[in-house]
Parts: C-alpha cells; sequence; structure tokens
C-alpha cells in the first residue's frame, strides 16, 4: 500500500488550512507529522481518512485516486487525540465492531480481540464500558479498535496528549513496537519535537498548512531548511540574534564580536540572522573560543530536572537550557557562553544559509 | 430540624394532592352523596362511576381515540425531530440559525391562532374528524420543541463518535440505530414525554378537528353536562381515568425530565 496526495488544498471559509501539499507515504512506514497546533496536522489525516472533502488536489492510494471515495470504502484506521469510544457498548464489542461490520468470523473476531487485546494490555477490563476506565484504558481500547482490523493507513492524531507524562512515555514506546510489526502506513501527528526525535520514522514538518520538510526527524534537526523548522525542533524556542559577516569578523551589533572560522569561512559578506538552541549555551566556557557574553537573568524557570534561564542585556533576550536545577534571582548578572561552532545562519528572509554540522548526508528530500 | 423539614414537604404535599384527592374521592361516590353531605371518604362506596365508562362506547371509545392520536403524533414528532435535530447538530447551511431559531417561533403563537386555517384546509382535504388530523396539527407544535430537545442531546456526544463509526465501516442508518440512538436514548425519552405531554392534553385543536369518529375523551367530558344536570361522578371518574396515562408517562421517564429542561446541555 502506497498513499500519496498530490497537491492538496483545503481552505474553509476563505481561510487556508491546507496548502500544496504534497507527499507521498511508503508501504510499511512509520511517519511523523510536526507541527504547532493550527499548522495543518489534523486537516492533512482528515483529509487522508476521507473525513474532510479537498477543494483542489488528489489523495492516491497505490496508485488510485480515492479523492471522492466515501469513509467507509477507505481501509483506515484513527485514533483522535480525546478518548473516543462508544460508550454503549463493553470495551470487547468496541474492539469487535470493525471486525463484525467487515462480517469476519466469530472464532477469528474473538482471536483477533483477544490478542490485540492483550497487545495493549487491556484483556482484563473486556467485559467493562469505556467510561468506566481510565484515561489510558480508554485510549488503549481506542487504539485496540484502530489496530484491530488489517488497515492500510493507521492515523495517529496526538493520541498520547491527554494522557500524563509517565502513561505517554510508556505508550509511546509500546506504540512504536507495534507499529514495526504491520506492514500499513503509520501517521503520527504531534506538537513535540522530543516524540518526533524518540519515535523515529520519516518526519514531516508542517507549518501554517504547509510541508517544509520531509526526511528523518535528526536530519531536520540537524540541517533545519528555515528558521520555522529550526524552530519547530526547539523547546523553548531558538534563539535568533541579528549580526553581520564582513571578510575577518562575526559581528553581534557592535557588543561581540569573533573571526571567522569554521563554517562561516566561505559564507559571502552581509547581514545575517544567527540562531542558537538554547541547549547549546552554557554558564561555563566549552571551548577557548566561546563568546563570552554578559547578561543580566529575567527568569529561571524551573522543569523536572532541567532548568531554562531566560537572560537579557539591553541588546537582546536568550534563553538557556541547562541540565540540573539553578536556582538564580532576578538582575543576577551571569555570564554565559555561547560556542560558535553551533550557530546557524539564515538569512534575512530566514532561509537556512549554513548549518553547523559539517556534512550533509544524502537522500534527504526537501520542500520549498 | 428535620421534623421542621418534614412539615414543610407534608404541608405541600397536600396542598398539591388536594385536588387529585378530591377528584378520586368524588369517583367512588354517587350524585346524590356528591352533591347533599360533605365527606372526607365516600360513605356508599360505588363503581359505578367506573362501570358506566368502561360499558358504554362513547366513553371508553374517548380514550382509545385519545390515545390513538397522540400516540401517533409521539411517532411522527420523533420521526420528523430526529433527522431534523442531527442536521441541525452537525451539519453547517446557509441560514441553519435563523432556521433554528423560527423554529420556537412557531410556539410563540397560541394553538387557537391556527384553528380557522386547519379547520378549513381538513375538510376541504377529507381529514376532518380523523385522528391523524389532530396528530398532524399537534406536530406543529411538538416539532419545534422535539427538535430543539433533541439537539441539545446529539450536540453534547462529540462528533468524532460518529467519525469514528464511520471509519470502522458503519453505514449511516446503521451507526444511526445502532450506536447514537443508545447514545441520545435520554433525549428521546424526554422528547416523548414532552409531545406526548402536549398532545394529551390540548383540547382546543383536538375538539374543534373532531366530531364522532376520533373525539377525545376531553371533548367527551363536557358531553356530561346534559338536561338532567352535570352527572359529577361519572364526570369524576373520567378525570382520574385521563390522570393515569400521564403519571405513567412520567414514572418511565422520571430521570430524565430534569436533563430535559436544560435540553440536554448539561
Amino acid at each position: 500500500m502506497s498513499l500519496v496526495l498530490e497537491n492538496v488544498n483545503r481552505s474553509v471559509d476563505n481561510t487556508s488550512h491546507l496548502k500544496d501539499i504534497n507527499l507521498s507515504f511508503e508501504p510499511g512506514s512509520f511517519n511523523v507529522l510536526l507541527g504547532r497546533t493550527l499548522a495543518g496536522k489534523t486537516s492533512l489525516m482528515r483529509v487522508i481518512a476521507g473525513l474532510d472533502k479537498v477543494n483542489s488536489g488528489r489523495v492516491l492510494v497505490d496508485g488510485q485516486d480515492v479523492t471522492s471515495l466515501s469513509v467507509q470504502k477507505r481501509n483506515i484506521s484513527m485514533v483522535y487525540q480525546q478518548f473516543i469510544n462508544y460508550p454503549n457498548m463493553n470495551v470487547y464489542d468496541n474492539i469487535a465492531s470493525p471486525l463484525i461490520l467487515a462480517g469476519t468470523a466469530k472464532a477469528e473476531i474473538k482471536r483477533r480481540v483477544q490478542e490485540t487485546a492483550e497487545m495493549l494490555r487491556i484483556e482484563p477490563f473486556l467485559k467493562r464500558y469505556p467510561l468506566e476506565l481510565s484515561g489510558g484504558q480508554q485510549q488503549r481500547t481506542a487504539m485496540a479498535r484502530a489496530l484491530v482490523k488489517d488497515a492500510s493507513i493507521l492515523l495517529f492524531d496526538e493520541p498520547l496528549v491527554n494522557l500524563d507524562y509517565k502513561l505517554r512515555e510508556e505508550l509511546r514506546q509500546e506504540l512504536r513496537e507495534l507499529f514495526k510489526l504491520r506492514n500499513s502506513i503509520a501517521i503520527y501527528a504531534t506538537t513535540e519535537p522530543n516524540e518526533a526525535l524518540a519515535l523515529g520514522g520519516t518526519t514531516t514538518l508542517l507549518h501554517q498548512g504547509h510541508v517544509l520538510q520531509t526526511g528523518p526527524a535528526i536530519e531536520q534537526y540537524r540541517y533545519p531548511i528555515n528558521l520555522d523548522a529550526a524552530d519547530l525542533y526547539s523547546e523553548p524556542p531558538i534563539n535568533i540574534l541579528p549580526g553581520t559577516i564582513s571578510e575577518q569578523e562575526v559581528t553581534f551589533d557592535e557588543y561581540a564580536s569573533f573571526p571567522v572560522a569554521g563554517h562561516f569561512k566561505d559564507v559571502p559578506v552581509g547581514a545575517y540572522r544567527f540562531g542558537i538552541r538554547p541547549s547549546h549555551m552554557s554558564l561555563v566556557p566549552k571551548n577557548d573560543d566561546d563568546i563570552e557574553l554578559s547578561v543580566q537573568v529575567e527568569v529561571a524557570e524551573i522543569s523536572a530536572s532541567e532548568t531554562f534561564l531566560h537572560v537579557a542585556n539591553k541588546h537582546f533576550q536568550l534563553v538557556l537550557q541547562l541540565s540540573g536545577v539553578h536556582d538564580y534571582r532576578t538582575n543576577t548578572p551571569v555570564k554565559i557562553y555561547l560556542p560558535p561552532e553551533k550557530l546557524f545562519l539564515f538569512n534575512s528572509e530566514g532561509g537556512i544559509v549554513k548549518a553547523p554540522y559539517p556534512e550533509r548526508k544524502k537522500g534527504a528530500q526537501q520542500h520549498g | 430540624m428535620s421534623r421542621r423539614k418534614n412539615v414543610g414537604i407534608w404541608a405541600y404535599s397536600v396542598f398539591v394532592l388536594l385536588p387529585v384527592y378530591w377528584l378520586i374521592n368524588m369517583s367512588f361516590k354517587s350524585n346524590e352523596e356528591i352533591l347533599g353531605t360533605f365527606s372526607m371518604w365516600p360513605q356508599q362506596f360505588t363503581w359505578a362511576n367506573y362501570q358506566v365508562i368502561f360499558t358504554d362506547p362513547s366513553w371508553y371509545n374517548g380514550y382509545f381515540n385519545s390515545i390513538y392520536y397522540v400516540v401517533l403524533n409521539s411517532i411522527i414528532t420523533l420521526l420528523v425531530a430526529l433527522p431534523a435535530a442531527y442536521a441541525f447538530s452537525r451539519y453547517k447551511f446557509v441560514g441553519d440559525k435563523h432556521l433554528f431559531f423560527w423554529l420556537l417561533t412557531n410556539r410563540m403563537a397560541p394553538p387557537a391562532v391556527f384553528l380557522l386555517p386547519f379547520f378549513q384546509l381538513y375538510s376541504s382535504v377529507g381529514l376532518f374528524d380523523t385522528h391523524i388530523a389532530v396528530a398532524l396539527a399537534h406536530c406543529l407544535f411538538s416539532v419545534p420543541l422535539a427538535v430543539w430537545i433533541l439537539e441539545g442531546f446529539m450536540s453534547s456526544v462529540p462528533r468524532e463518535i460518529d467519525e469514528t463509526a464511520f471509519i470502522d465501516g458503519y453505514s449511516f442508518p446503521r451507526f444511526f440505530i445502532r450506536i447514537f440512538l443508545p447514545l441520545i436514548s435520554s433525549g428521546i425519552g424526554v422528547t416523548v414525554f414532552f409531545s406526548f405531554m402536549f398532545s394529551w392534553v390540548e383540547l382546543l385543536l383536538a375538539r374543534t378537528l373532531t366530531s364522532v369518529e376520533a373525539k377525545p375523551i376531553a371533548a367527551i367530558m363536557t358531553r356530561t353536562i346534559g338536561a338532567s344536570g352535570v352527572d359529577w361522578g361519572v364526570l369524576a371518574a373520567a378525570g382520574v381515568l385521563t390522570i393515569i396515562p400521564g403519571i405513567l408517562v412520567i414514572y418511565f421517564v422520571r430521570n430524565h425530565v430534569a436533563k430535559g429542561f436544560a435540553l440536554g446541555r448539561v
């Protein structure tokens, strides 16, 4: 089974939800859609499922145009962010319902429901009703219903968002294992870069209804196509410093400068925007050529075992992601160190000029 | 404290139930006793009044006629309102909000307004004095309310359930009957209650649009005022029997009525 989207456009009330989407999904592949809220992840899935109509463009499954095919006739499964089950049926009937509708034999239904329930560890609850279960169990039921039939396309629309942290980690791991065993196209939407990196597979970056970039998540993390793509992989957002490159020097608005070296060598002179990921800066110098900046602490946000340190001086504002818990008071003067070899270089439109990694791997696709 | 609370409840119950008790009391008395003496309970207990009703076809047919058109009205109301409410709850179309509000404006006019057009129309198309005539006339009032109630219940069911069902392979009718209707069953109960009750107590249209064949019980009750005066006992017995269907319906939907008044938006 292969899935191809050709020039798909969709807009509602003159608001464009999807713009010129061209994507193809390999049979048996695991795909992640990464994008912020309202980036078009759900819209895209709904178009693939046939729940929403396209304004123009085509959806092809195995080379056949299914654009106008009804939902029932497409062989897909979908799991929503909300826990959606049939409240009037018990868990067994919930899971069995796609099989019953497909006219599967009784014994076969029983075997497959048992098997799927065991896989998702909900077989003790088969006699219960969905609303008597915890959130995690309800979502497992929904997943079991999606997995029990041999759908050629599995759509998971942020299925783990409404679950607590521990359960999310656990289920994500299991899901990855489950997908490996299947030969169907799995598409998983998420807003979290960590999830995309943890799940692996082919990642498609969506931003304001269009595709930014397609490829392995780790590639995109290293070689973002533009500022938006780089930003999608940074949590907190990537820091941007305006600056210029001259023959000898790189200057940040005259408050800091360093000699042109490393990956800046063959860049034409001019004004640029420099991006640095919050995790790449530190409070202690790691190399001799690290740029030292004097700043004041605005706020220290402690999140689990990490600290997001918001700092500023009169030229700029930056966020540092530090491991460990650091307690800084507001207005404490600190020195931060910025490794020039980790700087992304963007032009004034936000397009990438230079990524701080030496060799770009072959085979990564790009979209304008 | 609890004693004081009880006093209030008892006082209220007496206040509410006294007329009902008096009706029952009267139905077991003879006319002479009703008019002659004051007594808290029947001195000469008699079933005679009920006997009149159960043996005289012109009496008991009144009940059959009423129940016939009331049930007919409830069924038509449900058949019309369920798809309409689903459309209002799930689809967007031009003027949907205006249409939805306009439905309720039908209820703003008293039934008497529609008396003349119904009478004239039904007479000319030969519907006069049939059960379906009364049922259809009552639908004018019960359908809008039913759509409003059902729309509220349907909108509280997430749209994703519909979609999941279609993805699982349910056809629309099968989904609607197997999955959707059970989810809004209490809404259906409340809808039936409201349309049943409206139709059961409505007298003006029912009396005007019928003469013999479909004459409702409430109209027949006015017949007891004859040359010999009012037949109080029989009238009271008829009243008691008229209350019973209402009590039965309330009993069956008692758990859902409160939700129904919130139109499902709870």
